[in-house]
Order: C-alpha cells, then sequence, then structure tokens
C-alpha cells in the first residue's frame, strides 16, 4: 500500500462506481515517428481509453511478441529516446489531467538514465506508474521502490506461474493495479481460455483489494467482453498496434485510416466492456 | 568447486542474489522468476550430491575426452622467442570445444528436473552442437536459436546440429547474432516454461547460471594447474583466454584467482578496432547494464539501446559479458585486452602452420594476445592459454577472408 494516490487510483474508483471495467490501452511512444505518435497517444482518452500504457521502446524486448517488437523497431529508427517520451507525457498532459499514462518498457534504459533522474523527470512530466517487465520483486531496491518513494505507482506482473507461495512477494509492493498476464507467453500471441483466467483470478482477488487487469492475447471485443466480466481492466496492446504498420504510408508516416481505425477499435473495445457487466 | 577457506579469497561470489558485487543478479520477466529459482534449487542439490559429480566426471572422461591435455607449443614459443606457450587443449575435446563441459552438467540438471524439453541459443555454433549432442545422448527434443547471419557464415555447425536430430530456428530480428538468438531463445522458454529447460551456453544470464556455467568449466582451470604442476613443478605466469560471454575464460581462470603470482588476461573481440564502432570489446568500450537476466559490462548507445557488435568470430560477437567478469575487472584482478580480427587471423594462420593445429577464430584472439605478451616476458616464464575450441567450423570463413575460393 502506498500513502499516495495516483490518476490510477481515482480512475480504477471512477469504473468501479460506474460498474465496468476500465480499458487499458497500449501503444508504442514514437511509432511510428514522434509527432505521429504524439497525436495517436493524444486522440486515445476521447476514443475511450481509461488508462494509457505506453511503450518504451527497446533494442531488446524479450517479453514481446513480434508486432510491438516491429514497432519498438519503428520507434527507435524514428529516433524515439527515453527523453522524448517523457517529452510526449508532458504534451499529453497539457490536455489532459485525468486519464492515467502507465509506462511500460524494460529496465536497462532507465538504468542507463539514472534511476533518480528519470523518475524526477517522470513525476514532473506526469506519468502514473510504471511496469517494468525485467525487475521482479526480487530487484525491488533497484527502481520499485524509489519509484514509490517518488509518488509513481510501480506496478507489478503476476503470471500463471506464480503460485501462492510466490503471491505474497509479487503483490508486497505493487500498487495502482496488478497486472495479470493471462498466458505463459509473450505478447500479441496466443488467446487465453478466459474461464481459466477467470478461475486463476479468485485466489488473487483474494489476497489483494487492489484493482486487477487482465492481458496477453485479448485482440478484440469479443475478448474485451469476456475479459471484462472479470477483471477490473482490459488490458489491449498488439492489437492497436498492429493497426500502424498495417495502415502506414511507404514513408512510415501515419495515414488517416491510421487515426480512424485506431478510434474505431478503441470505440469498439470500450462498448464491448460496457455492455460486459 | 574445490574447497575453500580464505576469507579473502576472490573464488566465494555470487552473494545468495547472485551478485558478484554490482553485477549479475535476476532480471526476468515474473513468468521466469518460478523456474530461475527452481533451477538455483536444483543445482545446490545435486551440488552436495556425490552422485552428480561421479555422474559428470565419468561422462567428462568417457564421453568428452577429459582430461584434455596440455601442449607446451614448442614451435611457437620459439617464434615469439620469450615466455613458454603452453595450449590446454579444450579444442580435443567431444564437440570440438569447451562447451560440453557446460552442457553436460546443464543435461544432468535437466533430467534431475523432470524437462521434457531442451532449447539453446548459439553464435558460433559451438554451444549449438553441444546442446544437440546432449540432447541426443539423453534423449531430449531440442530447439536451437541461431541468428540469420550466424547460420551463413557457421554452415558446417549448422548442418551437424541438424544432423543431431536438433531444430534450428533462424533469428532475423536485430543484427541477425547471438543476442538476438538469445532474446528469441528467452521468448521461447517464457512460453513453454512448464516443460523446457534453458541450457545457457555462456557464463551469462540471470543467477544461478554464470555461477553454474563457471563450475562447469572450471574442470578447464583445475586440471591445467595440476597439469602445469606435473610438467613444470610451479604456476604459470600468465593465464590467458578468449572472452565473448567469457564461459572458456572463467573457466581457465577461477581456479587461479587466489594465486597472486599469477596474471590473468581475458581477450575481447577488437573487431575493427576499438577506435571504430565495429567491435565486441563489451569492458573496454561498454558500461554497466541490464540485458538477458544480469547486469554488466554492455555495448549501447546513449539511451541505453543495445548495439551490435562486431567480429569475425560469430562466438565472440556479443554486446555483454558474464558478470563475473564485470566484477574481476572493477577489482582489477584481471586485465581485460583485446585483438582485432585482423590479428586474430594471423594468428590463425600462424598456429596452423607453426604447430599443425588449426585452432576456432575464437581462440586465435588469445593467441594474438600471447603473440604480442610471450617476446616480452621472461624465457623461464610460462604462459598457459585456453585453446577453447578447433577451426574445421572456420575454414570456408577464413577462406572467404583470405579471399580464396575452395
Amino acid at each position: 500500500m502506498t500513502n499516495f494516490t495516483t490518476r490510477l487510483d481515482a480512475k480504477f474508483e471512477q469504473c468501479k462506481q460506474q460498474g465496468r471495467a476500465a480499458l487499458n490501452c497500449f501503444i508504442t511512444a514514437g511509432d511510428p515517428n514522434y509527432d505521429d505518435g504524439l497525436k495517436l497517444l493524444k486522440s486515445l482518452p476521447a476514443a475511450g481509453a481509461d488508462v494509457i500504457e505506453f511503450g518504451m521502446p527497446f533494442t531488446d524486448p524479450a517479453a514481446e511478441g513480434v508486432t510491438i517488437q516491429l514497432s519498438y523497431e519503428r520507434a527507435l529508427a524514428a529516433g524515439q529516446t527515453v527523453a522524448k517520451t517523457l517529452q510526449m507525457v508532458r504534451e499529453f498532459r497539457k490536455d489532459d489531467n485525468d486519464t492515467p499514462i502507465v509506462l511500460m518498457g524494460y529496465y536497462n534504459p532507465i538504468y542507463h538514465m539514472g534511476c533518480d533522474n528519470f523518475l524526477n523527470q517522470a513525476k514532473e512530466a506526469g506519468v502514473d506508474g510504471l511496469i517494468i517487465v525485467d525487475l521482479p520483486p526480487e530487484a525491488d531496491d533497484e527502481l520499485c521502490l524509489p519509484a514509490i518513494a517518488s509518488g509513481i505507482n510501480f506496478i507489478r506482473l503476476a503470471t500463471p506461474t506464480t503460485d501462492a507461495k510466490r503471491l505474497p512477494r509479487v503483490l508486497q509492493n505493487t500498487s495502482g493495479f496488478l497486472y495479470y498476464v493471462s498466458i505463459n507467453g509473450i505478447t500479441g500471441t496466443a488467446t487465453p481460455d478466459f474461464a481459466v483466467v477467470e478461475a486463476a483470478l479468485k485466489p488473487i482477488k483474494a489476497a489483494t483489494d487492489l484493482p486487477i487487469a487482465v492481458g496477453f492475447g485479448v485482440k478484440t471485443p469479443a475478448h474485451a467482453t469476456a475479459v471484462a466480466k472479470f477483471a477490473d481492466g482490459v488490458v489491449v496492446g498488439s492489437a492497436l498496434v498492429g493497426i500502424i504498420p498495417a495502415t502506414m504510408d511507404e514513408n512510415g508516416k501515419a495515414t488517416p485510416e491510421t487515426f480512424e481505425q485506431l478510434t474505431n477499435l478503441t470505440k469498439a473495445l470500450k462498448q464491448a466492456i460496457i455492455k460486459a457487466r | 568447486m574445490s574447497e575453500n577457506k580464505n576469507p579473502n579469497s576472490l573464488r566465494q561470489g555470487p552473494d545468495k542474489d547472485g551478485f558478484f558485487g554490482i553485477f549479475g543478479g535476476r532480471f526476468v520477466a515474473e513468468t521466469l522468476m518460478p523456474n530461475i529459482l527452481a533451477l538455483e534449487k536444483a543445482y545446490d542439490v545435486a551440488k552436495a550430491d556425490p552422485n552428480f559429480a561421479a555422474e559428470l566426471k565419468h561422462l567428462g572422461k568417457y564421453y568428452t575426452g577429459r582430461p584434455s591435455p596440455i601442449y607446451l607449443a614448442e614451435r611457437l614459443t620459439d617464434h615469439f622467442g620469450g615466455a613458454k606457450v603452453y595450449f590446454k587443449r579444450d579444442e580435443l575435446n567431444h564437440t570440438g570445444s569447451h562447451k560440453i563441459n557446460n552442457c553436460l552438467g546443464q543435461i544432468l540438471l535437466a533430467k534431475r528436473m523432470g524437462a521434457k524439453r531442451i532449447i539453446a541459443e548459439t553464435g558460433a555454433g559451438q554451444h549449438g552442437v553441444a546442446a544437440a549432442t546432449v540432447a541426443a545422448r539423453f534423449g531430449l527434443p531440442c530447439t536451437v536459436y541461431m541468428g540469420a547471419k550466424d547460420i551463413e557464415r557457421q554452415k558446417p555447425n549448422v548442418f551437424r546440429m541438424r544432423l543431431l536430430g536438433a531444430k534450428i530456428v533462424a533469428v532475423t530480428n536485430g543484427a541477425g547474432t547471438l543476442k538476438d538468438a538469445m532474446n528469441e531463445a528467452l521468448r521461447d522458454w517464457v512460453a513453454n516454461v512448464e516443460d523446457t529447460f534453458y541450457i545457457i551456453g555462456t557464463a551469462a544470464g540471470p543467477h544461478p547460471y554464470p555461477m553454474m556455467v563457471r563450475d562447469f568449466q572450471s574442470i578447464i582451470g583445475e586440471e591445467a594447474k595440476v597439469q602445469l604442476h606435473e610438467e613444470e613443478g610451479r604456476l604459470p605466469d600468465a593465464v590467458v583466454a578468449c572472452i565473448g560471454g567469457g564461459s572458456n575464460a572463467i573457466g581457465l581462470f577461477h581456479p587461479f584467482l587466489d594465486d597472486e603470482s599469477v596474471k590473468i588476461y581475458g581477450v575481447e573481440a577488437g573487431g575493427k578496432g576499438l577506435d571504430t564502432d565495429e567491435h565486441c570489446a563489451s569492458l573496454a568500450g561498454g558500461e554497466p547494464g541490464v540485458l538477458h537476466g544480469n547486469r554488466t559490462y554492455l555495448l549501447q548507445d546513449d539511451d541505453g539501446q543495445i548495439l551490435e557488435g562486431h567480429s569475425i568470430s560469430a562466438g565472440l560477437d556479443y554486446p555483454g559479458i558474464g558478470p563475473e567478469h564485470s566484477w574481476l575487472k572493477e577489482i582489477g584482478r584481471v586485465n581485460y585486452v583485446n585483438a582485432t580480427d585482423k590479428e586474430a587471423l594471423e594468428a590463425f594462420q600462424l598456429c596452423t602452420l607453426k604447430e599443425g593445429i588449426i585452432p576456432a577464430l575464437e581462440p586465435s584472439h588469445a593467441l594474438a594476445y600471447v603473440a604480442k605478451l610471450a617476446p616480452i616476458m621472461a624465457k623461464d616464464e610460462i604462459i598457459l592459454m585456453n585453446l577453447c575450441g578447433r577451426g574445421d567450423k572456420d575454414v570456408f570463413a577464413v577462406a572467404e577472408h583470405l579471399g580464396q575460393d575452395i
């Protein structure tokens, strides 16, 4: 538990009041380039995103499937850096002070920048939480505890391999929400049997009051409906990110089609979530 | 794994969380954490079980052909005109390199843990061949991830792995070399964590891998120390090994770390030179960072993005290095130096012509440094170099570098 609240706490509380799950939309910062990426980011709340998971590109994303790998490659090729990602959050915050932003990525670019420096800038920019794939609870001293001290949520991943014995360790310093990874695997690949996921969430719900969002393999409005029946948040990533290469022009620029498809899928996911309960 | 009672020993690491100083650790996705912890436990149990050591020793003797001899390279010694040069002949091992030492240890653990399937990454293909070999020997299916560029430059090893029944997956992301193969192997492991054992080939990755690989490779230094004592009645004055991830080097170095009189040299791949962007000298040209489960020196840019290395040798073409080496650099116990592609190629030819031994391009880097070191040492001094692999796999690539059509 933390002694501060962030936009994440407020947003999940608001969704709970409305009797529905939250829609967490993942896109990669700077994909396909900075300018288009910023417009895409800004377009998400109006389309229905409750929480934005903002991917920080990394050369070696060992937990990502090919859709997000390529997305990271496009962003890096267009010159994206941690500093530019933070700048995008600042720009976003000029018009939106309610939608939580969670930076999602890998530890090395943060470590290289210096954890304190990164956390100071992230807080000032308006970041609410962090999901760092390669920092398990055993490494809490590295970034998790300093993040909490800076007033930023550190969101932990629980997975099908997280057994009852390990769960308390995973929950210990988690705040904002808990991210349940629906499969043993990488992003954007297999879609789970949602009945199995629902069953897996029961002991976790018994162990924590934190909202639980479910991601990995959630691609369609039908999947979103299935997850929203039992989870507090529905995370969609690769399905959204995959729109970019499918619609961009030959110069790697977003087209009107890119914005339209991203908005339409986000809206459809949101409607599917609202009607789920 | 020898008895160690010296409180100041440099052989005590890592700590319980897998750190050598600030290096090492377990930086992996949550999905893998239970497996990593289970592996650590299984390895602790195995280490305490005399049957495990006995089985490994038996396989080492009858399957690998251990102990590998040490060999006084007389004509090279004459040629260099200084210190006596001994080779530790780990290139004579079954499968042609030191990699088999580690693979046998890990496959015994895999069997103990009830694994149904083996995965491995490979650069030069030496580790892939060794992993495919032990998988065949113990009847487990094996998938080897290999960069597409490495598949192209190591064709003989690719075919050997296929003959051994392994499935080879070509990795095309990134630059298509060892680091990308390791990412892909990690992705496989996350997706198949319930039944799959990942045999990591170098002394890197999340704890307990760097410790475990070091322990399995330390047979190199332990044997050599005894053998040199038999031949010369003393310790070497210098030990030298090449370093990509650093498994053969840590295997040679570790038993000598507490012998203060022994100078230790690790030779990184200097590629086209350290003043260019095309090298793999992580310690000389990198900074501490976190990749593939451990904190260590990495080649990276200003934004913490990992850079692709370059080396003539696919086995050294890795932008990181085992964490224990990073620590040994920081405390100053080991001298980390480098040799360029050109120097390695010259050493490759020199060894072949003078000693009738075709070395792999990896230890050719070590020999390239010996060529600089031996002449400035006295004739009664001794250099022990790990000849960690044979060069059969490299003859096609070398022909190409020499502009010869075969």
